[in-house]
């Protein structure tokens, strides 16, 4: 059977390594959402810290001896504390002026921390190794299945899923949220309102290490690694409706989708097809797809 | 307007002078630009270990020959932007006395600065630029071309890898003229040594997730999966080839361009197997281990690429024409000499410059080795087969270059 020429176990194939790469997008998409929708802050540091993550995995698999599984703890926690520290001394100085100091000042520190790895590490990137408990595959039928994407899909949907719960169904979240509509009448209701946003951005700081972490086996370990990313993520954010925790998985996971089928069906577009329809969705909702209409 | 004025007739004096002048080592030092990637993806590959190789050929030449030569060495970083590249250089040859250009990796900066060259009648030794245009419809009096060109990768691995058996290929190309021009290289040697191409796919610059090509590349069924592409994106593809299993599956990885500093990357495990032609490896000989270890003391212990090792030979070449005529600023009468000496270096060999500006040496196809084979650090390579050096690269006749008559 074949659908547009191609065999339906291929096209399956495809499916699958768009779902990969999607959790990847819905991973970094939701940090970026998660510090955007509380915030308000546009963190263009967010593939920088990324790249920290996996950089974090590297050294301490390198200098510590510390393994995958200590690294996906590990590396958050650190790369989260650095983010602390950046909002403590810099980004809250910014929350009364416009977006755009945010956007310049994030900007100007991932170029700054992306030459200093260079610097470090060299530009050619270093190599990980999936952790001996994930290697190998499994042979589908319609494909090869390494064993390591199979665990890479289903970590960033728990992960994922739980960020959501705990913003939209807890009352940790509630309070997360009425401080953003409304920060003095929270804090008047007995809240340390600054120290709820300082450990809101280290924690989404440390979802994009963590996506750092669970990339470092696939891709090289290069200072540029996050930029390559950090546009497509962007658009996924903007696609989704900025601020929107929901939508920013579910575009993640989509766009992942189209993009893996547009790599089967005219290679040439796969990396333009996500800002076509950035395009599109722009015209029609300017919101985004789950963004709400102000 | 009176300034305007002086400025002009200084400049005009400036000029006759200049033709005037005689043979002469202009500020009586040779000064040599090395103009490379130094912060970007080929910073590893050539960058700061170019300029490295270049302090050790003029050491070494002033040992050897005793020579009364005064020799400087700047460098600068080219970003590989063909603009920024052409404007580092005019500003060189113009206010600074620069005499040479040295290194230049990026095809599109390579033509560009040896346009600028030509105009300037100074000189360009490259090491690092693949296009093999350099040598053919774009060649001029002042350049040499060292290393290796796009036309050696694509024979060198192409014809040998047909030959050991792996008659089926199936391209994953990067989406630009570079990765164009090798598919079509390699694909015409594929078939003209009666094997044939089953597919390619144009791969856009700047992906960074390579496993849906390489699933078409798996369901092809090729025996071989020729990788036109480079740096990073050859990295990420053999990393993610041997994560799909391609490899253990039977099918073998052809990489049309990589470089030591790549597999060095990419770690034995990852890349065993790989076939790729090179024109330089520190592990081949005594006089190469030799070098490349006083390279590895100088340069945080990493062993030189081939270009890197370029860049060293050329030098070293281009100070013996110097010191030859004693004359430095007429690019062209340089160049002129450096194709009348016959080349001689313990990195190359024994070796001559074509009338096109092509250096001729042996070509070597490495396989790379498994981590059991590898007995110490940067013992990556066992070589398969050497391409003598009258094959190696392109009939003189073949390359459309108008220096040939």
């Amino acid at each position: 059977m074949e659908i547009f020429g191609i065999p339906v176990q291929a096209l399956m194939g495809q499916l699958l390594i768009g779902l990969i790469n999607g959790s990847f997008y819905a991973l970094l998409s939701l940090g970026l959402a998660v510090i955007f929708g509380l915030l308000n802050i546009i963190n263009f540091a967010h593939g920088a810290f990324y790249m920290m993550g996996a950089f974090g995995a590297y050294l301490l698999l390198n200098k510590l001896g510390l393994n995958y599984w200590w690294a996906l703890l590990v590396s958050p926690i650190a790369i989260g504390a650095i983010g602390v520290l950046i909002e403590r001394t810099m980004l809250s100085r910014l929350y009364q002026l416009d977006h755009l100091y945010g956007l310049l000042l994030t900007f100007g520190l991932a170029l700054i921390l992306q030459g200093l790895f260079r610097n470090e590490f060299g530009s050619s990137g270093l190599p990980y190794a999936i952790p001996p408990q994930l290697q190998g595959g499994q042979n589908l039928g319609f494909m090869f299945l390494p064993n390591y994407r199979a665990w890479v899909i289903v970590a960033s949907l728990v992960v994922c899923l739980t960020t959501w719960f705990v913003i939209e169904h807890t009352r940790l979240g509630g309070y997360l949220r009425a401080a953003t509509e409304n920060p003095q009448l929270v804090q008047a209701f007995g809240i340390n309102v600054p120290r709820m946003i300082t450990l809101t951005f280290g924690f989404g700081v440390g979802l994009a290490a963590l996506a750092g972490v669970m990339a470092a086996p696939i891709y090289q370990v290069g200072p540029l690694m996050g930029a390559d990313l950090i546009i497509v993520v962007f658009a996924v954010v903007v696609i989704g409706g900025m601020g929107s925790i929901m939508g920013s998985i579910v575009t993640g996971f989509g766009l992942g989708l189209v993009e893996g089928l547009t790599k089967v069906f005219y290679p040439e577009a796969s990396t333009t097809v996500i800002f076509i329809i950035m395009t599109i969705v722009l015209l029609i909702r300017p919101a985004g797809l789950f963004g709400a209409q102000k | 307007m009176k300034r305007k004025l002086l400025c002009s007739l200084i400049a005009g004096l400036g000029l006759g002078l200049g033709g005037l002048a005689h043979a002469e080592i202009s500020g009586g030092v040779v000064k040599v630009g090395v103009l490379s990637d130094m912060s970007g993806p080929y910073a590893d590959l050539s960058g700061p270990g170019s300029v490295v190789a270049a302090k050790m050929a003029v050491e070494d030449y002033l040992k050897a020959t005793g020579s009364k030569l005064k020799i400087e060495i700047v460098s600068a970083d080219h970003q590989n932007k063909p603009d920024v590249g052409s404007s580092i250089t005019r500003k060189w040859i113009d206010s600074e006395g620069v005499d040479m250009i040295l290194d230049v990796p990026t095809s599109s900066v390579m033509l560009a600065v040896a346009q600028v060259v030509k105009d300037k009648n100074s000189i360009m030794v490259n090491s690092t630029g693949g296009s093999s245009d350099m040598t053919g419809k774009a060649c001029t009096p002042n350049t040499v071309h060292w290393t290796y060109d796009t036309w050696m990768l694509a024979h060198g691995t192409g014809s040998a890898v047909v030959k050991s058996g792996g008659d089926s290929w199936f391209f994953l190309t990067a989406d630009y003229a570079f990765g164009h021009a090798l598919e079509k290289d390699t694909s015409e040697v594929v078939k003209a040594n009666g094997g044939k191409v089953l597919g390619s796919v144009k791969v856009p610059l700047g992906t960074t997730d390579f496993s849906s090509f390489l699933l078409q590349a798996q369901s092809s069924k090729a025996k071989i999966v020729g990788l036109a592409n480079a740096g990073n994106d050859t990295i990420n593809s053999i990393k993610q080839a041997s994560e799909f299993g391609l490899v253990a599956g039977g099918q073998k990885m052809a990489g049309l361009l990589v470089f030591l500093s790549d597999i060095h990357g990419l770690g034995l495990q990852t890349a065993q197997g790989l076939n790729l032609t090179e024109t330089f490896y520190w592990d081949l000989n005594d006089g190469t281990r030799a070098w490349s270890k006083r390279f590895g003391a100088l340069h945080g212990g990493k062993m030189p690429t081939m270009v890197q090792a370029g860049v060293y030979a050329g030098l070293l070449h281009y100070l013996k024409a110097v010191d030859a005529i004693q004359e430095d600023k007429d690019g062209a009468k340089v160049v002129a000499e450096m194709k009348k000496l016959p080349t001689d270096d313990p990195l190359f060999g024994k070796g001559e410059i074509r009338v096109d500006g092509r250096k001729i040496h042996p070509a070597y196809l490495f396989e790379v080795k498994t981590p059991a084979e590898s007995k110490y650090p940067w013992d990556y390579y066992k070589l398969v087969q050497t391409i003598p050096a009258d094959q190696a690269f392109r009939p003189l006749k073949d390359g459309g270059c108008p220096l040939v008559k």
